[in-house]
C-alpha cells in the first residue's frame, strides 16, 4: 500500500469533489454540532469561572479569646495557617473591626457608644475548598485561643453544589451532543458510500485490501472534519466576540465577567481538532464496515 | 488449477444449491460451465472467488483451500482469478485507462509498472485509442472488452467470465469469445458460464454440465446433455 499512499490520498480528495453535495451536507453538520458544543463548553466554562470567584468571596471568621493578651491573639494566625484547607488568614484588629462597624452603620445613633474593648481581635479566612468547609471549622474550633467561629455552610454548601451540577450538566449535554454529531456524521458518509458501493463491491472482487479500499474514505471523512472543525472555529470566535461587545454596553452585565475567547485559543482549538478528527475519522471508519463484506 | 471434491453448499434458508459436486479445471485449461437458472452455476462462482464457503468437501483454487481460507487472505486469492461479469461491472467516474490501472493499485504495483502494463492490456483488448473515455461512452463490446482488461491486468492464473456475452448481439459475443479463446492460449486458466450454447459449440471446448446442483455430464460433447 505504500507505492499507492499518494495516489489513496488524492482518490479521498477526490471522492470530496465527486459527491460534493454529500460533502457539503457533511461539512454542514459537523460545522452545526460543533459550534453546539463549543458554545455549550464556552457557556460552561465561563459559569464556572464566574461561581468560582463568588466562592472566594465566601469567608469565615474566626473570633479570638478576649482574654487573650494582644500578643497571643496574634500568634493564634500561625496555627491556623497550618490548616491545609487554609488558604489566607488575615488578622484583623478590635480596632480595625470598630472602624469597619462605624463605617458600615455611619448616622446610626444606636452604635455610638461602642467601644473596640466591647469587640474581639478575629481573623478572617479563605479556604482552598469550599466544600470541605465543615471539617475545617472543626479544626479551627480545636485552636487554643479560638472563642467562636461564624461560617455560612448554606451559601458554601449552595456554590459546591451548583457548581457539580454544573459539571454533570456539562458532561452529560457534550457528550450527548458529540454522539449526535457523530451519528449524523456516520449517517451522511454513509449515504455517499451507498453511492458508491458498487466501486467497492468491485475492488473487493478485484483483490483489494481492507485498508486501501478503507484509506480514501478515511481521508475524506478526516478532511471534512477537519474543514468543519476550522469552520465552526471561525465562526465561534466571531460569534463570541460579538457577544461579547454587545454585552459590554449593556450596563446591568458589568458585574460579570466574561473570558476573552483569545484565553480559550489553545483549549477551542485542540477540542475543535479533536471533535472534527473523532467525527470524521470514526465516523467514515465505522460506516463503510458495513459496505466490506462483499 | 480449480479443483471441487464432493462439494456441497446449502444456504441457512433451506436450499440445497450443490450436492456432491466433484470436477477439476487444469491449469491452462479453457472450459464451459453450463446449466439451467438455479442449477448452482452462481453458488460455484461464489466458491471460487470466496464469496461463499462450501458446506461440506473441499475447493481448491490456486493453491489456497477454500473451506479453510481466512478472511484476510481472500484479496490474495481473488488477486490470482479475475473475474468477467455479465453486466460489465465497471466504474463509470473513472476513464478507461483508470478502470484498469486501479486494479493494478490494489494489488500496491508500482507506477512505473502501470505505465507499462495497462497500455499493453488495452492494446490486447483493441482499447488502445480509447483510453482516455469513460464507460458510458463505449460500445456494449467494448465495455466487455473493458471489463476483460480489468480481469487481465494482474495476469491472474485464471479467468472467470460470468454470462460475458450475455447483453451482446451475436458478432460482439464471437469477438468477445474469440478474445477469450486468445487470452487462453497466453496460459490463463478460462472458466466460462455461459447459456449460449451455439458459441460453446462453435469452440468446441470442454463442457461441464450442472443440473440440481450435481455435474450431470463432464466433456467435449456436454453440451447436448444440456440441450436435451
Amino acid at each position: 500500500m505504500k507505492n499507492n499512499f499518494g495516489y489513496l490520498l488524492k482518490e479521498g480528495i477526490r471522492g470530496i469533489f465527486l459527491h460534493g453535495f454529500m460533502s457539503f451536507a457533511a461539512v454542514c453538520v459537523t460545522v452545526a454540532c460543533l459550534l453546539i458544543v463549543g458554545s455549550f463548553s464556552i457557556l460552561i466554562y465561563n459559569v464556572n469561572i464566574m461561581v468560582d470567584d463568588l466562592n472566594k468571596t465566601n469567608e469565615i471568621l474566626v473570633y479570638v479569646d478576649e482574654t487573650l493578651p494582644d500578643a497571643e491573639a496574634r500568634s493564634v494566625g500561625t496555627k491556623i495557617n497550618t490548616i491545609s484547607n487554609v488558604l489566607q488568614a488575615e488578622f484583623v484588629s478590635r480596632e480595625d473591626a470598630l472602624k469597619s462597624f462605624v463605617e458600615d452603620h455611619q448616622g446610626d445613633e444606636a452604635f455610638s457608644g461602642v467601644d473596640a474593648q466591647d469587640l474581639r481581635h478575629r481573623y478572617v479566612v479563605t479556604l482552598m475548598d469550599n466544600a470541605q468547609m465543615k471539617q475545617t471549622v472543626a479544626e479551627l474550633e480545636q485552636i487554643p485561643g479560638v472563642a467562636k467561629i461564624n461560617a455560612a455552610y448554606e451559601l458554601a454548601e449552595g456554590f459546591t453544589t451548583l457548581q457539580n451540577m454544573l459539571q454533570i450538566v456539562s458532561v452529560a449535554v457534550i457528550s450527548v451532543l458529540l454522539v449526535v454529531s457523530l451519528l449524523i456524521i456516520s449517517n451522511t458518509v454513509k449515504l455517499a458510500m451507498y453511492d458508491r458501493r458498487d466501486e467497492i463491491a468491485i475492488m473487493k472482487m478485484v483483490g483489494a485490501t481492507n485498508a486501501f479500499i478503507r484509506l480514501p474514505f478515511v481521508v475524506e471523512g478526516f478532511t471534512l472534519g477537519m474543514l468543519g472543525a476550522v469552520l465552526a472555529f471561525g465562526a465561534e470566535w466571531l460569534m463570541y466576540d460579538a457577544l461579547l461587545a454587545n454585552l459590554a454596553s449593556i450596563d446591568t452585565l458589568q458585574l460579570f465577567s466574561f473570558v476573552p475567547f483569545k484565553e480559550l485559543l489553545l483549549p477551542m482549538i485542540i477540542t475543535f481538532t479533536a471533535a472534527g478528527l473523532f467525527v470524521g475519522i470514526l465516523g467514515s471508519w465505522t460506516s463503510i464496515r458495513k459496505f466490506m463484506d462483499v | 488449477m480449480i479443483e471441487f471434491v464432493d462439494v456441497t453448499k446449502s444456504y441457512s434458508v433451506g436450499t440445497h444449491a450443490l450436492r456432491g459436486i466433484t470436477m477439476q479445471i487444469e491449469d491452462g485449461e479453457f472450459a464451459f460451465l453450463v446449466g439451467p437458472s438455479g442449477s448452482g452455476k452462481s453458488t460455484i462462482i461464489k466458491l471460487i472467488t470466496g464469496e461463499l464457503k462450501p458446506t461440506s468437501g473441499t475447493v481448491h483454487v490456486n493453491g489456497y483451500s477454500l473451506e479453510r481460507i481466512r478472511k484476510r487472505e481472500v484479496p490474495y486469492l481473488r488477486r490470482t482469478v479475475g473475474v468477467v461479469f455479465q453486466d460489465f461491472r465497471l466504474i463509470e467516474s473513472k476513464t478507461v485507462y483508470d478502470n484498469v490501472a486501479f486494479v493494478m493499485r490494489a494489488v500496491g504495483a508500482k507506477e512505473h509498472q502501470i505505465r507499462e502494463r495497462v497500455p499493453y492490456v488495452l492494446e490486447l483488448v483493441g482499447l488502445e485509442t480509447k483510453s482516455r473515455r469513460h464507460p458510458t461512452e463505449l460500445s456494449g463490446g467494448e465495455q466487455q472488452r473493458l471489463a476483460i482488461a480489468r480481469a487481465l491486468v494482474n495476469n491472474p492464473s485464471t479467468i472467470i467470465a460470468d454470462e460475458p456475452t450475455g447483453n451482446l448481439d451475436p458478432a460482439r459475443s464471437l469477438e468477445i469469445m474469440n478474445l477469450l479463446q486468445e487470452i487462453n492460449k497466453l496460459g490463463t486458466t478460462l472458466l466460462v458460464v455461459t447459456h449460449e450454447m451455439n458459441l460453446v459449440q462453435q469452440f468446441g471446448n470442454r463442457v461441464i454440465a450442472i443440473d440440481e446442483g450435481l455435474v450431470v455430464s463432464d466433456g467435449m460433447e456436454g453440451y447436448r446433455h444440456y440441450e436435451e
